[in-house]
């Protein structure tokens, strides 16, 4: 029995921006309770007072000197954009969307 | 002259230096090599032969001319797909990044460069790095060379069996979970996962950041060591980057391979032995414990509870990461673009048809995972938790290193499985990187030395772990363990590999 409904998995496809056809939601939908028991499982032992670890190693912010550098040449990375015109990405309409 | 796809790395070098061979002849018999078992392998996804061939004449040039290179100069290397490569196609596996030619070399692919290694191709791995099979690339399976009805393991499975196959005397790989490791173990090649912060993350396609590392996979340690110098090493274009110099890796190399291990305490992880382990994996582990023993090393249990916690936390933290990172997969800027079928075409309603259609089925799962454990409400109790896990992992890696200079175990519970056994179960699956994720988690390094044949005849690895800026202890305790198996053997394990082709 799934305890991530399949409105569920649909409504986070939405958020994650992600087509899936219906017999994809239907088998996420199953296969989504594996967070449920990674959730389970942890919480056995992430106690309040254990602080949290983002990364492996201690670090601290690194600064730089605001110095300008070249860029990738225009050219160079507009040759891997689907579309694209005077040298600036074409993409499809973005305003007036609901 | 003997075939020179069979020697080392390191042998390679040597002649190359001597004048004996070429790294135009050297290159040439690799890619030859890829010509004529390629098909069954199926390790590559692109051969950029005039490439590797433009950078062999240079050295050789270079060479002839007196100039002083790099101790690897013209020894042929393979990139996993999924480090951006300037004018050389770059997929990561996916269907979503077919036909891109990024416009940027990685920081370790200028490096490879610069040392002057000719560059072999591309190799094929499980889409964006997600799984442990390769049965996850969108180009097709990776073959086992010991036995092509059989995964390589993965994600890194076409690297491991690039080098496996005598299709290129190095590899690159990377590693969140074990993607170098398991590979290396499952293919009788040695596959090495650096510090984290040890090798710059620049230009690999990244699937979970704080995760993330790049290293080397070879057929001997001494090779690991040599490429790991190459690639390694501060880079200001990441920020996760370590400042200071690498550990003498070369060094302890050379001084492992005198075979003696005096002083040296070698910790047993209690938590990654006995049930779960296939009894041949289990029987080679023993009796690599007692070569140790008997270059002069102390053999001591050590306990770490939290590992058996390891591979839940994983599984919050790593698909919360690559749903963040592959957020950039949108068919605006490079890659893919797919319209809806109807309706009005928005940018939105394009990025949501370019993702159904880009991503394979394990890609999609762990992006849904991943924003469903980030969404309103869940960010704390989902990668928080898991976090906090994190911190006891480290903790027991603390306490286990106080007691011990290395840790040991496995680096796989099995030998290579049959394609599609696995396929659709995902923690079966899962299951691959128990004994290696710990380390990733913590950012400690590891590596994986092939230690003999399991009762199935297909290869086991031995894993070693180390404290994090010590990888110079893999490679001395490695080096000392493949010089004593290889007396016991009479050679390397992979001259046991059946021939292809």
């Amino acid at each position: 029995m799934s305890t991530i409904s399949r409105d569920e998995v649909a409504r986070v496809a939405a958020l994650a921006r992600i087509d899936l056809r219906p017999d994809e939601v239907d088998r996420l939908a199953g296969e989504l309770d594996v967070i449920v028991d990674a959730i389970a499982r942890v919480s056995e032992v992430a106690t309040p007072d254990v602080p949290a670890t983002s990364h492996p190693l201690p670090m601290t912010n690194v600064f730089r000197e605001d110095v300008p550098v070249p860029g990738l040449p225009v050219d160079d990375v507009m040759a891997g954009a689907p579309a694209s015109e005077d040298g600036r990405f074409l993409v499809p309409q973005i305003l007036g969307e609901e | 002259m003997t075939d020179v796809t069979r020697l080392s790395a390191a042998e390679l070098a040597d002649a190359l230096a001597a004048g004996e061979v070429s790294s135009v002849e050297a290159t040439q018999a690799h890619l030859d090599r890829i010509a004529a078992v390629d098909g069954d392998v199926h390790a590559f996804l692109h051969v950029s032969a005039d490439d590797a061939l433009a950078t062999a004449r240079d050295v050789d040039a270079r060479r002839a001319a007196g100039e002083q290179l790099h101790a690897l100069a013209g020894v042929p290397v393979a990139v996993k797909d999924v480090v951006v490569t300037k004018g050389m196609p770059t997929t990561a596996g996916s269907k979503i990044l077919e036909g891109w030619v990024p416009p940027y070399d990685a920081t370790l692919v200028e490096r490879l460069r610069a040392a002057g290694l000719p560059i072999l191709g591309k190799t094929n791995m499980d889409e964006f790095a997600m799984g442990s099979s390769t049965e996850h690339s969108a180009f097709g399976n990776t073959k086992n060379p010991w036995d092509l009805d059989r995964i390589p393991g993965g994600s890194g499975g076409g690297s491991a069996a690039a080098v496996a196959a005598f299709e290129a005397p190095l590899a690159i790989g990377t590693d969140t979970g074990g993607s170098i490791r398991q590979p290396g173990a499952v293919t009788g090649t040695v596959g090495v996962k650096p510090t984290y912060g040890g090798v710059s993350r620049y230009g690999l396609i990244a699937m979970a950041s704080s995760l993330d590392q790049a290293g080397p996979v070879t057929r001997t340690v001494l090779d690991a060591a040599l490429l790991h110098e190459v690639i390694g090493g501060h880079d200001p274009h990441d920020s996760t980057s370590i400042p200071e110099p690498l550990p003498a890796l070369v060094e302890a190399a050379r001084q492992g391979a005198g075979q003696d291990l005096s002083g040296v305490r070698v910790g047993v992880v209690r938590e990654l032995t006995g049930e779960g382990y296939q009894p041949g994996v289990q029987a080679r582990f023993d009796e690599s414990l007692e070569l140790l023993r008997g270059m002069g090393a102390e053999i001591v249990e050590v306990s770490c509870p939290s590992f058996e916690y390891a591979l839940a936390a994983y599984y919050l933290i790593m698909p919360s990461e690559a749903s963040s990172n592959l957020a950039k997969f949108d068919g605006m800027r490079f890659g893919l673009r797919v319209e809806p079928a109807e309706g009005p075409v928005t940018a939105e309603r394009v990025m949501a048809a370019t993702r159904g259609a880009g991503f394979g089925d394990e890609v999609k799962r762990r992006i849904i995972l991943g924003t469903y454990a980030l969404s309103a409400g869940y960010y704390d109790a989902y990668y928080g938790s898991a976090q906090k896990v994190r911190t006891l992992i480290q903790r027991d890696f603390a306490a286990s290193f106080a007691q011990a200079d290395v840790l040991v175990s496995p680096t796989a519970p099995t030998t290579a499985f049959r394609f599609g056994e696995k396929l659709d179960d995902p923690l079966a699956m899962y299951l691959n990187d128990v004994a290696t994720i710990p380390a990733n988690l913590a950012g400690v390094p590891g590596i994986s030395v092939p230690n003999g044949l399991s009762d199935d005849k297909l290869p086991v690895g031995f894993q070693i772990l180390a404290p994090a800026k010590a990888d110079d202890r893999l490679y001395r305790v490695g080096a000392a363990l493949e010089a004593a198996l290889e007396k016991q053997w009479g050679g390397p394990l992979l001259a046991q590999a059946p021939e292809l082709g």
